[in-house]
């Protein structure tokens, strides 16, 4: 197996940069912006972003504009796997309701989790605005679903493998594919 | 750990367990919000097959699986054909003849869940919703949840009971929360202890890790529980001689006013469920602050969610457990 | 008439010797006899027993024909080696005049495969309340000397005492179920440790150890004898010997499932191993062991139970008590007594036939083999070992499915007529 890097810490760290302004960007500004990360890494994108938005326009309110989204019960391929852990979702305190919710994922491959994902919203309330942002793209979509804003266009092979790692997660941040 | 019945609490190991508790808890967050619906379970067939009167418990998973969008049968025993003398076998293939994902039973013969999941009637999950006087495994979880959430708060994901004490007290020997409450107890790490009059405790209790007392007030003060669980007793016990009066019994193993002194004051106060207001617990600890015995009922849902959950959306493969 | 000649069979004494049957006699046990006009069986590393006699059996018929019938019951039985058997009261209608027992000795007469003596009920319809006619069913073609309301305890102790008195006048013996009836109501298996784990209502010793210990020194007192159907516990064992050393006329019983299952079996839930009296704890299993070698037990009887599978099929609590046995009994004695080195085939010829037929009083069976003896014979391959599986009984309730037991009866001669031959039940009965 081999393995190469695509996107390394610095890569990554000006592809989060741009997608936070490019939000604020295509919503005239901060307000009713709702940060939801899908676990894990997700959350964890969503936070990074938060933090610039925050750095950069200091009226927005980082600590209660992000939240988590576990889309576990809303996947469509639950009988064919062993059952999965649920984990946590938490969602800021003036709801969902009138806001601009972007979704945030590291990758986006079939478009099934997103498709989950929407599901869980359309639970939880109505947002005015839904969008996308993901790390990476790599393809092979299998529904009609696009992200609005992406770190990095990846064409890969369906048997190759994207390996995101986070350092709060996984110790060192990089983007490597496995062949 | 995968399981394909939840017949017993010793089913579930302390992993498994403690899974479920933190799945009960966004199920939780699912029942507050506005819809209360989950499409988690969307084209599975439910039975409630409910061979004792229960109109609370069978209500419980009735709407745990209405709301993972579980299509739900109720069979009751009155009046069907099991009261003109249709086995459980006989009734067991009718239902997998008309195909079913899940069976919840209740029952009054004890063993009667575990015989239904391992005859080869019946291809789906089987849940215990009380075998007789042996056990009743859900009410374990939900006894289990309520008191993690009340003693660890927001802090609770990934916790179990360690060192939490709890004592159990009644009609021990007939009781199926009782057994199940001593399985689950024991593997989050809690301590047991349980309280009745010598005719009601099991005659060879030797198996059970727990400490048995016949003395209430010497429980509560030499072990300061964390949760006092008071358990129904039936009145009709008395003419069996397992003691010579209700008001001998209310007094001695009553969680009355003049015993109420005795628990701390974070002590929890839990009962499974129907009361007998005056019997085994009194009015004023039923409706004290510290009783939890309507969020029992709230997290039975919760927590029979989860249950449905972990049993029913994962793959199944169709070996024994 | 018919000659058998069985050549180089083991005697229970040890010594290899042949064994000629003419009509329904031993004629002669030697060396080197001959074979002339027989049909010979080759018993070379097969021992001989006298026919196995069973003093506890239930053959269902009249009444629960759906479980097995006197047919199929004799043929089960001669498959196990068994030349007779008692046929227990609780039938319907019940063994309790002489004219049920006379129906069942002769159907079980001409299904000619075992010797059928039917058991007389203590009291009537075994509703615990007046004595039956006992005088009458002894006096009766079926010339009952065992009296038995098995299945329920005769629990009155007034009438048990006139029981034990009444019978003194024939020569009859009382076999007690011993359930204390009140101890047990809604008992489903041993009170014990696993029974509390079950959540199943407990059936403890003590019901079975008190009545014993009553009926003992009421049999003392009255100058009577008296039979304890299915031995279950260590404490019973130890009421029973302490009778017999006291000089109290008592015999015992044992059914191979209690020397052998005990009541973890239950944790499955699966009612092929519910019985009464129940499954008891290892220790009760080590001490009836013991208690078969040093004699305070006197014979192995099977309490063969056929249940049909509607009975055993179900939730524990609605399933029927009772087990198969007439089939494994010889293997269960030959892994308690021989294999285990505790004893030999003298004390497993004494426990499976000399004892029960003596205290049946039956004459013609459990003789010596030895000419001019009935020709009764079990002969056995020790060296065998079976998977236990079917059975020929009309029943499948057989908590021996699966397990592995040793030795294998190959053939039995009933009255000279061999009832199996090469393991092989014969078409037809002697009759």
């Amino acid at each position: 197996m081999s393995s190469r890097t695509v996107l390394t810490s610095g890569d990554i760290d000006r592809a989060i940069t741009r997608i936070a302004h490019e939000i604020v960007e295509s919503n005239h500004g901060t307000k009713d912006l709702i940060l939801l990360g899908i676990p894990t890494r997700g959350v964890l994108l969503a936070e990074r972003i938060a933090k610039v938005i925050q750095r950069h326009y200091p009226e927005f309110d980082a600590a209660n504009s992000v939240g988590r989204l576990d889309i576990t019960m809303y996947r469509d391929d639950l009988g064919q796997n062993p059952t999965r852990a649920v984990t946590e979702t938490t969602i800021p305190a003036a709801g969902i309701d009138k806001k601009v919710v972007v979704l945030i994922d590291d990758v986006l491959y079939s478009g099934r989790t997103i498709r989950a994902a929407l599901d869980a919203l359309n639970d939880l309330g109505r947002p005015s605005v839904v969008r996308l942002g993901v790390l990476v793209d790599r393809g092979h979509r299998e529904l009609p679903i696009r992200a609005d804003f992406v770190g990095k266009n990846l064409p890969t092979a369906r048997d190759e493998r994207i390996n995101v790692q986070l350092t709060e997660n996984d110790g060192e941040t990089s983007v490597v594919i496995e062949s | 750990m995968s399981l394909k019945h939840l017949l017993s609490a010793a089913d579930l190991d302390r992993a498994t367990a403690i899974e479920i508790l933190d799945t009960a808890e966004e199920m939780a967050g699912v029942n507050s919000r506005d819809i209360k619906k989950l499409p988690t379970l969307r084209g599975k067939t439910v039975v409630n097959l409910f061979f004792e009167d229960s109109t609370r418990t069978r209500i419980s998973f009735e709407l745990a699986e209405k709301r993972l969008s579980a299509d739900v049968i109720n069979f009751a025993a009155k009046g069907s054909s099991v009261s003109k003398g249709e086995s459980l076998k006989d009734t067991a293939q009718t239902l997998e003849a008309m195909g079913t994902d899940a069976v919840v039973i209740r029952h009054s013969a004890s063993g009667a869940a575990q015989v239904l999941a391992h005859s080869g009637w019946i291809n789906g999950a089987i849940i215990n919703a009380g075998d007789g006087t042996h056990e009743h495994p859900t009410q374990a979880l939900l006894d289990a949840f309520t008191m993690r959430r009340r003693i660890h708060g927001a802090a609770s994901h990934g916790k179990g009971l360690d060192g939490i004490k709890v004592v159990i007290v009644g009609d021990i020997l007939h009781s199926r929360v009782a057994r199940s409450n001593l399985l689950l107890l024991n593997t989050l790490g809690a301590e047991v202890h349980m309280v009745a009059p010598p005719t009601l405790f099991p005659a060879f209790p030797q198996n059970w890790n727990a400490t048995l007392h016949y003395d209430f007030d010497d429980a509560l003060i030499k072990v300061q529980p964390d949760a006092v669980m008071m358990l129904r007793v039936q009145g009709e016990r008395m003419n069996a001689s397992y003691f010579p009066s209700e008001r001998e019994y209310s007094r001695i193993w009553g969680l009355n006013a003049d015993r109420l002194p005795l628990l701390r004051d974070d002590a929890l106060i839990m009962h499974p469920g129907p009361m007998n207001r005056g019997l085994e617990i009194s009015s004023v600890a039923a409706d004290h602050k510290n009783s939890t015995v309507l969020e029992q009922v709230a997290n039975g849902v919760s927590v029979r969610m989860a249950v449905m959950y972990h049993l029913l959306s994962g793959e199944r493969t169709h070996t024994d457990v | 008439m018919s000659k058998i000649l069985i050549q180089g069979a083991t005697l229970p004494n040890g010594t290899v010797a042949d064994i000629a049957i003419e009509g329904d006699k031993i004629t002669a046990v030697g060396t080197g006899l001959s074979t002339d006009g027989a049909s010979v069986i080759d018993a070379k590393g097969l021992v001989a027993l006298p026919g196995l006699v069973d003093l506890h059996t239930h053959l269902r018929e009249p009444g629960f024909e759906q479980s097995e019938t006197i047919l199929t019951g004799s043929q089960s039985a001669a498959a196990g080696g068994f030349t007779a058997v008692h046929a227990m009261a609780n039938t319907l209608p019940v063994q309790d005049t002489a004219g049920v027992v006379e129906q069942v000795q002769r159907i079980g007469f001409e299904a000619g495969y075992v010797d059928v003596v039917p058991v007389g009920a203590v009291t009537v319809g075994l509703d615990g309340k007046q004595l039956a006619e006992l005088g009458a069913m002894a006096n009766s073609k079926a010339r009952v000397r065992v009296f038995s309301d098995d299945g329920k305890c005769v629990h009155d102790p007034v009438l048990m005492r006139r029981a034990l008195e009444y019978v003194k006048s024939f020569g009859g013996v009382i076999a007690q179920h011993a359930q204390e009836p009140r101890l047990t109501e809604g008992a489903q298996m041993n009170e014990g440790k696993v029974s509390a784990e079950l959540g199943l209502t407990g059936w403890p010793s003590v019901a079975e150890e008190s009545i014993i210990a009553r009926d003992v020194l009421l049999a003392e007192h009255v100058g009577s004898r008296v039979h304890i159907c299915h031995l279950s516990t260590a404490g019973s064992v130890e009421i029973v010997r302490w009778a017999k050393a006291r000089g109290i006329n008592v015999t015992a019983e044992v059914t191979p499932h209690h020397l052998l299952l005990t009541d973890e079996l239950a944790r499955s839930y699966d009612a092929v191993y519910k019985v009464n009296p129940p499954l008891r704890t290892q220790e009760d299993v080590i001490a009836l062991r013991a208690a078969l070698v040093d004699g305070t037990i006197d014979i192995i009887a099977t309490d063969h139970a056929p249940h049909p599978a509607e009975a055993k099929d179900c939730e524990w609590q609605a399933a029927a008590f009772g087990m198969l046995g007439l089939e494994i009994a010889a293997s269960v004695a030959q892994d308690v007594l021989i294999d285990s080195g505790a004893s030999n085939w003298q004390r497993l010829a004494e426990v499976l036939s000399h004892n029960p037929a003596r205290i049946g009083s039956l004459d013609e069976q459990g003789q010596e083999i030895a000419a001019g003896s009935i020709a009764n014979i079990t002969l056995i391959d020790p060296s065998v070992k079976r998977e236990i599986s079917t059975s020929h009984s009309k029943s499948s309730n057989n908590p021996y499915r699966g397990l592995t037991l040793p030795g294998a009866v190959v053939h039995t001669i009933y009255r000279g007529y061999p009832t199996l031959a090469n393991g092989v039940l014969a078409e037809a009965g002697r009759n």
